[in-house]
């Protein structure tokens, strides 16, 4: 009796570890609150539609083995202590294999402490500040283009349509658009630009008045600048109201929500440095096309990827196929894995950078530039409009 | 026109409703001697009164504002009588706490309700342009009602029997009794239209610039700061102090990066605090 208990006993056994799909837990923070809160939802969904399509199918086959995927999150209020308290807890309480990023530099970069400190692989999207990655971390991945590249297209564009153009930059206080502007001061002074103002303002800030009134002094006739949504939207809802003579606009992050539209009059010709749009038709060599990606999205959310949706898909995408590289979750060969990624799909190529001063920094993604124009019905649509090669619509320039 | 001048008007439109937010707070701080806590979640909550009925009814968005003072009243009371009653007389901690706990319940509800994600109320007005300068025609409008609101009070205060009642309980609880005024009538009336006034004030605020239910924090310290400013329990003089550091802001970004205005505000209201304790017009007319 006694041996026949113990024969079914492994015979259960072996039934449960080989022919039911193990899970692997991933962590993350999400802002359901506060000022990331629009951005951060947008790149959930990407996480969700992934895991999703990824359990439909069985999970990831890594090893001989298959494992579903399981999410375990919190809202960290968009407030970095949150952070700090939230993945010490979802690594040492809630035992995540592996981590995604919380949404915005300085949630990441606070968030990276920990999964640093505890040696846990954490895939960052919705994060381009490039700092953090010079720190000497092992186990963080950028998914993202480094803030550093983000408006240098921009800069490029406008030396084509209007090498004399006066400068303005007006940007949000914070690590990310700080990254992102003191590069582009540079490089617009290398190339020759008269950089007529430049400004930061407070995150919170809801009054523009005092900063847009300086910009109309200096008499500059481009502005480049913003930071997340709710500032960004604001500034562009004021710079519209208060008639400012500019001839092109560009914003950080804010423009690429489909929530953009919602603005009217105010959201046409204003123009965002995005990581990825629904029009970008890379070649997937892993992973689901753009076209089916976007289809995929709509159907669930009822509204179409933004680029922080695309780099939370593509965020799960990566790890996928680190895993089953791997051939399995073990933390090390995972990030070996990563560290010898180099692959294109529908979100472009992603490959880090293993040098010791910048490990885990992106250097194989690529940004375009989309505008928000009228299509012939009059329906706001962005477009693509740099580089040349991959446009889907003609530069509006000037916009007024 | 200079950018220095256009700087100033924007800044002088603003501080009328900055002065708006503030009147609320200076009245029921003068009168009942409770600060109130549940200002900056009630702009909030005006905020959002004029957001819903404006959708509701897409008619010119500064009518709404009778029905979210009328709203605001009632709210008053409701908050008046849960929460504010039962502490007047104590210690201002006690209704420090209390009041603390009413913004934390409406921070709360307010958050499951319309999460953090910033609204807007579509409702835009044609603007005045002068040169290279376009004022913005809501601003303008809340600029005037904010004005007209404050004058209305201020005329209710002096002009009417509750009005004159109100300055009575403010001036000497006991005595006013005495004379057959019902002060916890008066203090719950007082109290309402305190919270009408911030109510209103988030209402114009709303027409302006887009808003969480967390938008009302900044109001709250501004209008701190524009009560100290004009000293305690003087409506108008609040709505002034609101103009002037309006004006203040309006002059001196021209010449200074904007995030250091905080830094400006609160250096005044510690100069304010120990020049003037109570508050510059009271010096002006001692």
């Amino acid at each position: 009796m006694k041996r026949l208990v113990l024969a079914v006993f492994v015979l259960v056994a072996l039934f449960v570890t080989t022919g039911f799909a193990q899970t692997l837990t991933v962590g993350f923070t999400v802002s359901n609150t506060g000022s990331m809160n629009v951005d951060s939802v947008e790149q959930l969904h990407g996480f969700e539609l992934w895991r999703d399509q990824v359990n439909a199918a069985g999970g990831i086959k890594a090893g001989g083995k298959n494992y579903k995927i399981q999410f375990v999150s919190y809202d960290d209020e968009s407030n970095s202590k949150r952070v700090q308290q939230l993945y010490s807890r979802l690594i040492l309480q809630d035992k995540a294999d592996f981590l995604f990023s919380p949404y915005s530099s300085p949630l990441t970069a606070t968030a990276a402490i920990v999964t640093e400190q505890y040696e846990k692989v954490m895939l960052t999207t919705g994060a381009a500040e490039g700092k953090t990655y010079t720190l000497g971390n092992h186990y963080l991945f950028q998914m993202f283009t480094p803030g550093a590249e983000y408006l240098k297209g921009v800069l490029d564009m406008l030396k084509t349509k209007d090498p004399k153009a006066a400068v303005a930059f007006v940007y949000e206080d914070s690590s990310f658009s700080v990254s992102v502007v003191n590069p582009a001061k540079a490089y617009a002074q290398q190339l020759g630009f008269n950089v007529a103002f430049s400004e930061a303002y407070a995150p919170n800030t809801t009054d523009f008045s005092a900063i847009i009134d300086k910009v109309i002094a200096s008499k500059s006739t481009v502005l480049l600048g913003g930071g997340h949504y709710a500032d960004g939207s604001t500034l562009a809802r004021q710079v519209y109201s208060h008639k400012v003579p500019l001839k092109m606009v560009t914003l950080l992050v804010a423009p690429d929500s489909p929530k953009w539209g919602e603005l009217g009059d105010a959201a046409v010709g204003v123009i965002v440095p995005s990581q990825w749009e629904p029009q970008t038709a890379f070649k997937a060599q892993y992973g689901p096309s753009g076209a089916d990606f976007a289809k995929a999205y709509a159907g669930k959310y009822n509204t179409p990827p933004s680029y922080e949706s695309a780099g939370g898909y593509a965020c799960g995408l990566v790890l996928q196929r680190a895993i089953e590289q791997a051939g399995g979750p073990d933390t090390a060969k995972v990030a070996a894995a990563l560290n010898a990624t180099d692959i294109t799909t529908f979100y472009g190529r992603t490959k880090f950078s293993t040098a010791a001063n910048e490990h885990g920094l992106q250097v194989g993604h690529a940004m375009v530039l989309a505008q928000w124009q009228k299509d012939k019905s009059g329906a706001l649509v962005k477009q693509v409009v740099w580089p040349l090669a991959a446009k889907s619509a003609n530069l509006v320039y000037p916009i007024h | 026109m200079s950018g220095i001048l256009a700087s100033m008007i924007d800044g002088l439109l603003i501080g009328s409703v900055y002065g708006l937010a503030a009147m609320g707070l200076s009245l029921i701080w003068g009168v009942m001697d409770v600060i109130n806590l549940t200002h900056g979640a009630v702009i909030a909550l005006g905020m959002f009164g004029m957001y819903i009925l404006f959708a509701a009814f897409p008619v010119n968005a500064y009518l709404l504002l009778l029905p979210v003072i009328a709203a605001g009243l009632l709210l008053g009371l409701l908050i008046y009588w849960i929460a504010v009653h039962w502490v007047i007389g104590r210690s201002q901690l006690s209704s420090l706490l209390s009041t603390f706990a009413v913004n934390m319940m409406i921070i709360g509800i307010g958050t499951a309700i319309w999460s953090t994600s910033p609204y807007n109320v579509n409702f835009t007005l044609r603007g005045i342009t002068v040169g290279a300068y376009t004022f913005d025609g809501n601003h303008l409008a809340a600029a005037g009602a904010a004005v007209i609101i404050g004058l209305a009070l201020e005329l209710f205060l002096y002009r009417t029997r509750p009005g004159k009642a109100i300055r009575a309980v403010a001036d000497n609880r006991e005595a006013a009794e005495l004379m057959g005024i019902s002060s916890t009538m008066v203090l719950a009336l007082a109290f309402a239209i305190g919270i009408a006034l911030a109510a209103s004030s988030g209402a114009l605020v709303s027409t302006l610039f887009p808003f969480t239910i967390l938008s009302g924090a900044g109001y709250q310290m501004k209008s701190f700061v524009v009560t100290v400013l004009a000293g305690l329990g003087k409506p108008l003089g609040a709505l002034v102090a609101g103009v002037l550091l309006g004006l203040l802001e309006g002059a001196v970004t021209p010449f200074i990066a904007v995030s250091w205005i905080p830094l400006i505000e609160f250096g005044l209201f510690v100069v304010v605090l120990v020049a003037f304790p109570k508050g510059i017009f009271a010096r002006a007319t001692a």
